[in-house]
Protein backbone atom coordinates (compact mmCIF):
# COMPACT_ATOMS: atom_id res chain seq x y z
CA UNK A 1 0.00 0.00 0.00
CA UNK A 2 2.69 2.62 0.88
CA UNK A 3 5.23 3.88 -1.86
CA UNK A 4 8.33 5.36 -1.70
CA UNK A 5 7.33 7.85 -4.40
CA UNK A 6 6.85 11.46 -3.62
CA UNK A 7 3.25 11.64 -5.13
CA UNK A 8 0.92 12.43 -2.05
CA UNK A 9 -0.87 8.69 -0.55
CA UNK A 10 -4.37 8.79 -1.71
CA UNK A 11 -6.35 6.16 -0.31
CA UNK A 12 -9.82 5.38 -1.72
CA UNK A 13 -11.81 4.48 1.33
CA UNK A 14 -15.30 2.26 0.61
CA UNK A 15 -17.54 4.36 2.89
CA UNK A 16 -20.32 2.25 3.54
CA UNK A 17 -23.37 3.91 5.62
CA UNK A 18 -24.32 0.08 6.48
CA UNK A 19 -21.47 -1.22 7.88
CA UNK A 20 -20.03 -2.15 11.55
CA UNK A 21 -17.29 0.40 10.93
CA UNK A 22 -19.76 2.77 10.26
CA UNK A 23 -21.69 2.39 12.99
CA UNK A 24 -18.97 1.92 15.54
CA UNK A 25 -17.10 5.64 14.94
CA UNK A 26 -20.41 6.84 16.12
CA UNK A 27 -21.26 8.92 18.45
CA UNK A 28 -19.18 11.91 18.14
CA UNK A 29 -16.57 12.46 20.83
CA UNK A 30 -17.25 15.98 20.86
CA UNK A 31 -20.67 17.25 22.06
CA UNK A 32 -23.03 18.73 19.67
CA UNK A 33 -23.72 22.23 20.51
CA UNK A 34 -26.98 21.86 18.70
CA UNK A 35 -30.12 20.12 19.01
CA UNK A 36 -32.89 19.03 16.48
CA UNK A 37 -36.29 17.66 16.95
CA UNK A 38 -38.38 16.23 14.28
CA UNK A 39 -42.08 14.67 15.50
CA UNK A 40 -42.69 12.00 12.35
CA UNK A 41 -46.03 11.45 12.81
CA UNK A 42 -47.19 10.55 9.14
CA UNK A 43 -45.91 7.50 7.50
CA UNK A 44 -45.99 8.14 4.30
CA UNK A 45 -43.35 7.79 1.36
CA UNK A 46 -43.34 11.78 0.52
CA UNK A 47 -43.00 13.13 4.09
CA UNK A 48 -40.79 10.26 6.16
CA UNK A 49 -38.26 10.65 3.01
CA UNK A 50 -37.52 14.60 4.25
CA UNK A 51 -37.51 13.33 7.74
CA UNK A 52 -34.76 11.33 7.15
CA UNK A 53 -32.69 13.12 4.75
CA UNK A 54 -32.90 15.96 7.89
CA UNK A 55 -32.21 13.59 10.37
CA UNK A 56 -29.07 11.76 8.86
CA UNK A 57 -27.49 15.36 7.65
CA UNK A 58 -28.23 16.62 10.79
CA UNK A 59 -26.40 14.10 12.47
CA UNK A 60 -23.56 14.06 9.81
CA UNK A 61 -23.61 17.92 10.49
CA UNK A 62 -22.89 17.47 14.45
CA UNK A 63 -26.38 18.51 15.56
CA UNK A 64 -27.99 16.08 17.44
CA UNK A 65 -31.26 15.01 16.42
CA UNK A 66 -33.96 13.00 18.13
CA UNK A 67 -37.37 11.52 15.82
CA UNK A 68 -40.04 11.80 18.19
CA UNK A 69 -42.20 8.92 16.04
CA UNK A 70 -46.25 8.58 16.41
CA UNK A 71 -48.99 7.58 14.88
CA UNK A 72 -49.18 6.94 11.36
CA UNK A 73 -45.06 7.50 11.63
CA UNK A 74 -45.07 4.42 13.75
CA UNK A 75 -45.68 2.14 10.68
CA UNK A 76 -42.35 2.28 8.89
CA UNK A 77 -40.35 1.69 11.95
CA UNK A 78 -42.10 -2.09 11.78
CA UNK A 79 -39.48 -4.49 11.47
CA UNK A 80 -39.23 -6.46 7.88
CA UNK A 81 -41.63 -9.19 7.21
CA UNK A 82 -43.79 -8.88 10.96
CA UNK A 83 -47.02 -9.35 10.83
CA UNK A 84 -48.93 -7.32 13.07
CA UNK A 85 -51.66 -9.75 14.54
CA UNK A 86 -52.56 -7.15 17.38
CA UNK A 87 -55.08 -7.50 20.19
CA UNK A 88 -58.37 -7.44 18.08
CA UNK A 89 -59.65 -7.42 14.49
CA UNK A 90 -59.33 -4.01 14.27
CA UNK A 91 -55.67 -3.91 14.46
CA UNK A 92 -55.24 -6.72 12.53
CA UNK A 93 -57.77 -4.49 9.43
CA UNK A 94 -55.15 -1.52 10.35
CA UNK A 95 -52.49 -3.89 9.22
CA UNK A 96 -53.89 -4.70 6.52
CA UNK A 97 -55.05 -1.38 5.06
CA UNK A 98 -51.50 -0.47 5.46
CA UNK A 99 -49.12 -2.65 5.54
CA UNK A 100 -46.25 -1.61 8.10
CA UNK A 101 -42.29 -1.59 6.78
CA UNK A 102 -39.98 0.95 5.40
CA UNK A 103 -40.43 -0.95 1.85
CA UNK A 104 -44.66 0.00 2.25
CA UNK A 105 -45.06 3.14 1.89
CA UNK A 106 -47.82 5.08 0.32
CA UNK A 107 -47.98 8.89 -1.32
CA UNK A 108 -50.16 11.49 0.84
CA UNK A 109 -51.24 12.59 -2.45
CA UNK A 110 -51.27 11.31 -5.88
CA UNK A 111 -51.26 7.29 -4.88
CA UNK A 112 -53.07 5.77 -7.40
CA UNK A 113 -53.51 2.33 -5.79
CA UNK A 114 -49.74 2.60 -5.74
CA UNK A 115 -48.77 3.62 -8.93
CA UNK A 116 -47.87 7.17 -7.59
CA UNK A 117 -45.33 5.49 -5.34
CA UNK A 118 -44.08 3.20 -8.41
CA UNK A 119 -43.43 5.64 -10.85
CA UNK A 120 -41.52 7.27 -7.47
CA UNK A 121 -39.50 4.15 -7.15
CA UNK A 122 -38.72 4.35 -10.65
CA UNK A 123 -37.72 7.77 -10.74
CA UNK A 124 -35.56 7.41 -7.40
CA UNK A 125 -33.68 4.79 -8.90
CA UNK A 126 -32.90 6.38 -12.35
CA UNK A 127 -31.75 9.57 -10.56
CA UNK A 128 -29.79 7.95 -8.13
CA UNK A 129 -31.45 9.11 -4.85
CA UNK A 130 -30.75 6.99 -1.17
CA UNK A 131 -34.41 5.01 -0.69
CA UNK A 132 -36.00 5.85 2.82
CA UNK A 133 -34.68 2.19 3.91
CA UNK A 134 -31.20 3.59 2.99
CA UNK A 135 -31.58 6.60 4.71
CA UNK A 136 -33.24 5.13 8.02
CA UNK A 137 -29.87 3.06 8.00
CA UNK A 138 -27.95 5.53 7.39
CA UNK A 139 -29.84 8.03 10.10
CA UNK A 140 -29.45 4.84 12.63
CA UNK A 141 -25.56 4.57 11.76
CA UNK A 142 -25.24 8.18 12.47
CA UNK A 143 -26.66 7.83 16.12
CA UNK A 144 -29.99 10.11 15.00
CA UNK A 145 -32.28 8.60 18.54
CA UNK A 146 -35.65 7.25 17.31
CA UNK A 147 -38.21 7.34 20.05
CA UNK A 148 -41.65 5.61 19.84
CA UNK A 149 -44.26 6.83 21.45
CA UNK A 150 -46.09 3.95 23.47
CA UNK A 151 -49.74 5.27 23.17
CA UNK A 152 -49.34 5.03 19.60
CA UNK A 153 -47.81 1.20 19.74
CA UNK A 154 -50.73 0.42 22.33
CA UNK A 155 -53.26 1.42 19.50
CA UNK A 156 -51.89 -0.27 16.86
CA UNK A 157 -51.04 -3.19 18.72
CA UNK A 158 -47.22 -2.91 18.23
CA UNK A 159 -44.78 -4.19 20.73
CA UNK A 160 -41.29 -3.37 21.49
CA UNK A 161 -39.58 -6.60 19.56
CA UNK A 162 -42.05 -5.65 16.40
CA UNK A 163 -40.00 -2.56 16.03
CA UNK A 164 -36.67 -2.13 14.16
CA UNK A 165 -33.34 -2.09 16.19
CA UNK A 166 -31.89 0.25 17.45
CA UNK A 167 -35.22 2.32 18.94
CA UNK A 168 -35.17 3.68 22.06
CA UNK A 169 -37.59 3.64 25.18
CA UNK A 170 -41.10 4.60 24.51
CA UNK A 171 -41.95 7.44 25.33
CA UNK A 172 -44.90 10.23 25.79
CA UNK A 173 -45.88 13.17 24.97
CA UNK A 174 -44.14 14.85 28.19
CA UNK A 175 -41.26 13.21 27.00
CA UNK A 176 -42.05 15.11 23.13
CA UNK A 177 -42.42 17.95 24.80
CA UNK A 178 -39.63 18.31 27.07
CA UNK A 179 -37.10 17.31 23.58
CA UNK A 180 -38.83 20.12 21.31
CA UNK A 181 -38.95 22.99 23.93
CA UNK A 182 -35.04 22.26 25.04
CA UNK A 183 -34.26 21.78 20.91
CA UNK A 184 -33.07 24.35 19.00
CA UNK A 185 -35.28 23.58 16.35
CA UNK A 186 -38.24 20.80 15.93
CA UNK A 187 -40.68 19.81 13.00
CA UNK A 188 -43.85 18.13 13.17
CA UNK A 189 -43.74 16.14 9.87
CA UNK B 1 -3.15 19.88 -8.45
CA UNK B 2 -1.68 17.66 -6.50
CA UNK B 3 0.01 20.21 -3.84
CA UNK B 4 -1.86 19.04 -0.81
CA UNK B 5 -1.40 15.86 0.91
CA UNK B 6 -4.91 14.16 1.03
CA UNK B 7 -5.51 11.38 3.63
CA UNK B 8 -8.95 9.96 1.97
CA UNK B 9 -11.11 10.39 -1.12
CA UNK B 10 -14.59 9.99 -0.78
CA UNK B 11 -16.07 8.96 -3.76
CA UNK B 12 -20.17 10.18 -3.79
CA UNK B 13 -20.45 10.71 -7.69
CA UNK B 14 -23.50 10.11 -8.89
CA UNK B 15 -25.13 10.28 -5.79
CA UNK B 16 -27.68 12.55 -4.55
CA UNK B 17 -28.74 14.59 -1.40
CA UNK B 18 -27.89 13.96 1.43
CA UNK B 19 -25.54 10.88 0.57
CA UNK B 20 -22.48 12.90 -0.45
CA UNK B 21 -22.71 14.58 2.85
CA UNK B 22 -23.66 11.53 5.05
CA UNK B 23 -20.49 10.08 3.22
CA UNK B 24 -18.13 13.23 4.02
CA UNK B 25 -18.83 13.48 7.32
CA UNK B 26 -17.87 9.47 7.67
CA UNK B 27 -15.13 10.26 5.84
CA UNK B 28 -13.56 12.87 8.11
CA UNK B 29 -14.76 10.67 11.42
CA UNK B 30 -11.47 8.15 11.71
CA UNK B 31 -8.86 10.79 10.91
CA UNK B 32 -6.75 13.30 12.44
CA UNK B 33 -7.36 16.98 13.62
CA UNK B 34 -5.42 18.78 10.48
CA UNK B 35 -5.91 15.59 7.77
CA UNK B 36 -7.05 17.15 4.61
CA UNK B 37 -9.84 14.75 3.10
CA UNK B 38 -11.86 15.08 -0.89
CA UNK B 39 -14.85 14.82 -1.94
CA UNK B 40 -16.05 14.32 -5.43
CA UNK B 41 -19.33 14.70 -6.04
CA UNK B 42 -21.81 15.33 -9.31
CA UNK B 43 -24.66 16.69 -7.16
CA UNK B 44 -24.57 20.59 -8.25
CA UNK B 45 -26.59 21.15 -4.88
CA UNK B 46 -23.54 20.02 -2.83
CA UNK B 47 -21.62 23.40 -4.03
CA UNK B 48 -23.82 24.71 -1.14
CA UNK B 49 -24.27 22.09 0.38
CA UNK B 50 -20.30 21.53 1.41
CA UNK B 51 -20.10 24.86 2.44
CA UNK B 52 -23.20 24.68 4.50
CA UNK B 53 -22.03 21.74 6.58
CA UNK B 54 -18.27 22.92 6.60
CA UNK B 55 -19.58 25.55 8.45
CA UNK B 56 -21.76 23.77 10.56
CA UNK B 57 -19.16 21.65 11.79
CA UNK B 58 -15.83 23.70 11.57
CA UNK B 59 -13.82 21.99 9.27
CA UNK B 60 -12.49 23.96 6.43
CA UNK B 61 -12.77 23.89 3.09
CA UNK B 62 -9.57 24.32 1.37
CA UNK B 63 -10.47 24.23 -2.26
CA UNK B 64 -13.21 23.47 -4.87
CA UNK B 65 -13.06 23.07 -8.60
CA UNK B 66 -15.26 21.32 -11.35
CA UNK B 67 -14.13 19.41 -14.03
CA UNK B 68 -16.38 17.34 -16.69
CA UNK B 69 -19.23 18.12 -14.45
CA UNK B 70 -17.33 16.54 -11.25
CA UNK B 71 -16.95 18.88 -8.45
CA UNK B 72 -13.96 18.32 -6.18
CA UNK B 73 -13.83 19.61 -2.68
CA UNK B 74 -10.87 19.60 -0.39
CA UNK B 75 -11.59 19.50 3.20
CA UNK B 76 -9.55 20.09 6.36
CA UNK B 77 -10.79 18.51 9.36
CA UNK B 78 -11.17 20.81 12.09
Amino acid sequence: MTTETLEPTTEVLPIDPFSAAFAEAQPDAEVPTKELVIVNWSGELDRIWPTLILASTAAASGVRCKVFVTFWGLLPFVRDGVRLTGDNWMQRMLSFMQQPGIDHLKLSKMNFFGMGPWMIGRLRKQYNIASPRELLDAATALGVEFIPCQMSMDMFGIKREDLIDGMGDPAGAATAIEIMTEANASLFI
Amino acid sequence: MATLEITTTVDAKGLSCPMPIVKTAQGVKPLPSGALIELLATDPGSVKDVAAWCRSTGNELVEESVEDAVFRFVIRKK
